[in-house]
């Protein structure tokens, strides 16, 4: 399949490609979503709005140019901006595929990067030479000033022009903690959400940083994703649990999504409030708690994201899935196309009984 | 996560630095909320983000297309969301005033820029924010900070009549399709004030008939309590606050 080329986004333009409890498909346009989604149902969406991650910067023991692009972070508070992971890349922009990027100078313990007035200083280099965890040394605030002055989005070199910061927010972004955007909220613009909301159907929210998806690099592809911090707020953990509990379905927009709901109902089939960090793959064999479909771009065989939708629907639904899109000229990719993929009917449940809403979890730290 | 206390209101303003911007900055803070302000000119935002102790300056224009983003960024990244938003930066248009036939298209524009197309961009970039509070059951407003001019014709305040009549609109419109989402857009005219703006358009204008900013910035601040206040359902109406 073709990747989209043009950052537009909404769901005026795109497709949606609908696989159906028993694996049946049909084709739609995106703005279609709400006749698919009943009464009662909840679509859960994420909220994060999109960090400028990426940052030109300058090593200074060697005076190289490199590019630094956040990648994670261990807490979602406002403030918690002075320690990154990052991957460093050598000189040059998106206009070079990561894949053909060169690498970075040697990257040490305690080597100092210049990101415009920002000093950045290596606290640790991970079993990989170009992932790192860096420290600012400035103020709350000074670190917000230069990330908005001196940081651009992540770019994609099949993109045909740069990325501005508003071509990464959704609609419902809020607070900025993705490193890349959860472009699968693209397809929830105000009137979608209202057409929804007509059909008595609630959009609530969870707040995960999406992490960086892809480097180029095989290695450092193979540690992807890094933890993944997220917010389940209250109202949402009540609304998920009580929802279930009527029998309405859980819809899921975004990966991210599903990876934090079934995170946080791991334990006892219900979904905890609070903070976590979503850990653990979603594949084939996982047995899904919570989400009873899920809204997503449209991505190939191989990668994570096929991966996680095996979750939800049989191999052959997602091999004539993925025939259909490329026969109809679906795009992937961050501003393409959109799939509703229902969970197969066949997947039973496991038998958890629910009763109310667990306390909350405390956001200091994370859970284990 | 920083748990904040329920009530603490997390409040942006917009030309934040002199006049009524200034006054509401200082009395949000008296009040305990949270507070972010925007202005132009660096100098200006550190001496006021020191002088208001515990504010947040930044710089920006909200004229200004590639501003906004990263105002936006800026707003949310470090108040961890919004409940509240003054537009209140403002421009007079040409100065001194001046008959329409004779005002530079350019200080039209300069008007409609930082009067309407900049509080129309800031609140769509921040409208996620402002409908997180509301689904946290809290009840975000955007304040637009209006004038008598927005609602009588009078003669040489074209651009900033035209301006600020549109922005009267544009929030009525807004106000009714955001309901469903939990957010309110107001318009509040403050009245006429002793503030460089007013010094600008009636140069040497008899001070003591002018109501000071900090009397109007307590009574805006009242209306905003009000209006988010969780419970009773506000009764206020908003449009003919003076």
């Amino acid at each position: 399949m073709k990747p989209a080329v043009l950052p537009r986004h909404g769901p005026r333009r795109a497709k949606l490609l609908v696989v159906d409890a028993r694996g049946r498909i049909t084709h739609h346009a995106a703005a279609d979503l709400p006749r698919f989604i009943r009464r009662g149902d909840l679509v859960v969406a994420n909220d994060a709005a999109t960090l400028p991650a990426s940052l030109a910067a300058t090593h200074v023991r060697t005076g190289e140019p490199v590019e630094i692009r956040l990648a994670s972070r261990r807490s979602l508070a406002p403030d918690a901006v002075t320690a990154f992971t990052a991957v460093v890349f050598g000189a040059g922009d998106y206009r070079t595929a990561t894949e053909h990027r060169p690498s970075p100078p040697a990257l040490s313990v305690g080597d100092t990067l210049i990101v415009g007035p920002l000093r950045a200083t290596i606290a640790a280099v991970h079993d990989h030479p170009r992932l790192v965890d860096i420290r600012f040394a400035a103020s709350v605030e000074e670190i917000w000033a230069a990330l908005a002055r001196h940081g651009r989005p992540i770019q994609y070199s099949y993109i045909q022009e740069p990325l501005a910061m508003w071509d990464t927010w959704t609609s419902i972004a809020s607070q900025p903690v993705a490193f890349e955007a959860p472009s699968a909220g693209f397809i929830l613009d105000w009137s979608t959400m209202r057409a929804l909301r007509a059909r008595h159907a609630r959009v609530v929210t969870i707040t995960h940083a999406a992490g960086i998806s892809s480097t180029g690099d095989p290695d450092l592809d193979r540690m992807l994703p890094l933890d993944e911090p997220y917010v389940i707020p209250p109202a949402t953990a009540a609304l998920i649990n009580r929802s279930k509990r009527r029998g309405g379905r859980v819809i899921a927009v975004g990966t991210t999504v599903v990876r934090a709901l079934e995170h946080a109902a791991r334990r006892t089939g219900h979904v905890r409030a609070g903070c976590g960090v979503a850990t653990g793959r979603i594949e084939a064999q996982t047995g899904l708690l919570v989400v009873d479909g899920i809204v997503s771009g449209m991505h190939e065989p191989g990668t994570s994201h096929y991966e996680l939708l095996r979750a939800f629907q049989e191999d052959d639904a997602l091999e004539t899935m993925a025939v259909e899109a490329e026969d109809h000229d679906y795009r992937t990719h961050e501003f393409g196309d959109a799939v509703l993929i229902e969970r197969f009917a066949r997947v039973e449940r496991l038998g958890l009984d629910v009763h109310g809403d667990s306390p909350l979890n405390e956001c200091g730290g994370t859970i284990a | 996560m920083t748990h904040r206390p329920p009530q603490q209101l997390r409040a942006a303003v917009t030309g934040g630095t002199s006049g009524l911007g200034r006054a509401l900055v200082a009395e949000l803070l008296r009040r305990g909320a949270r507070v972010a302000f925007v202005a132009r000119h660096a100098d200006a935002v550190r001496r006021t983000a020191d002088e208001l102790h515990g504010s947040h300056g930044i710089v920006g224009d909200v004229s200004s297309k590639d501003d906004i983003y990263p105002l936006a960024l800026q707003i949310t990244g470090t108040l961890g969301g919004l409940d509240v938003l003054v537009n209140n930066a403002s421009s007079l248009g040409p100065a001194p005033l001046a008959l329409l036939a004779d005002t530079d298209c350019e200080d039209l524009e300069q008007a409609l820029a930082t009067n309407l197309v900049g509080p129309f961009r800031l609140t769509k970039a921040l409208l996620g924010s402002l409908a997180a509070s509301a689904r946290e059951g809290r009840h975000p407003i955007v304040v637009n900070i209006s004038s008598d001019a927005a609602v009588t014709p009078y003669e040489t305040w074209g651009a900033y009549g035209a301006s600020k009549a549109a922005l009267l609109h544009l929030g009525r419109i807004w106000d009714g399709e955001l309901r469903g989402e939990g957010v309110r857009v107001v318009s509040i005219d403050p009245g006429d004030m002793d503030t460089p703006l007013h010094e600008l358009a009636v140069p040497g204008a008899d001070r003591g008939t002018l109501k000071r900013p900090e009397d109007a910035a307590r009574e805006i601040v009242d209306a905003i309590v009000a209006l988010t206040a969780a419970s009773p359902a506000p009764t206020i109406e908003p449009e003919v606050l003076q």
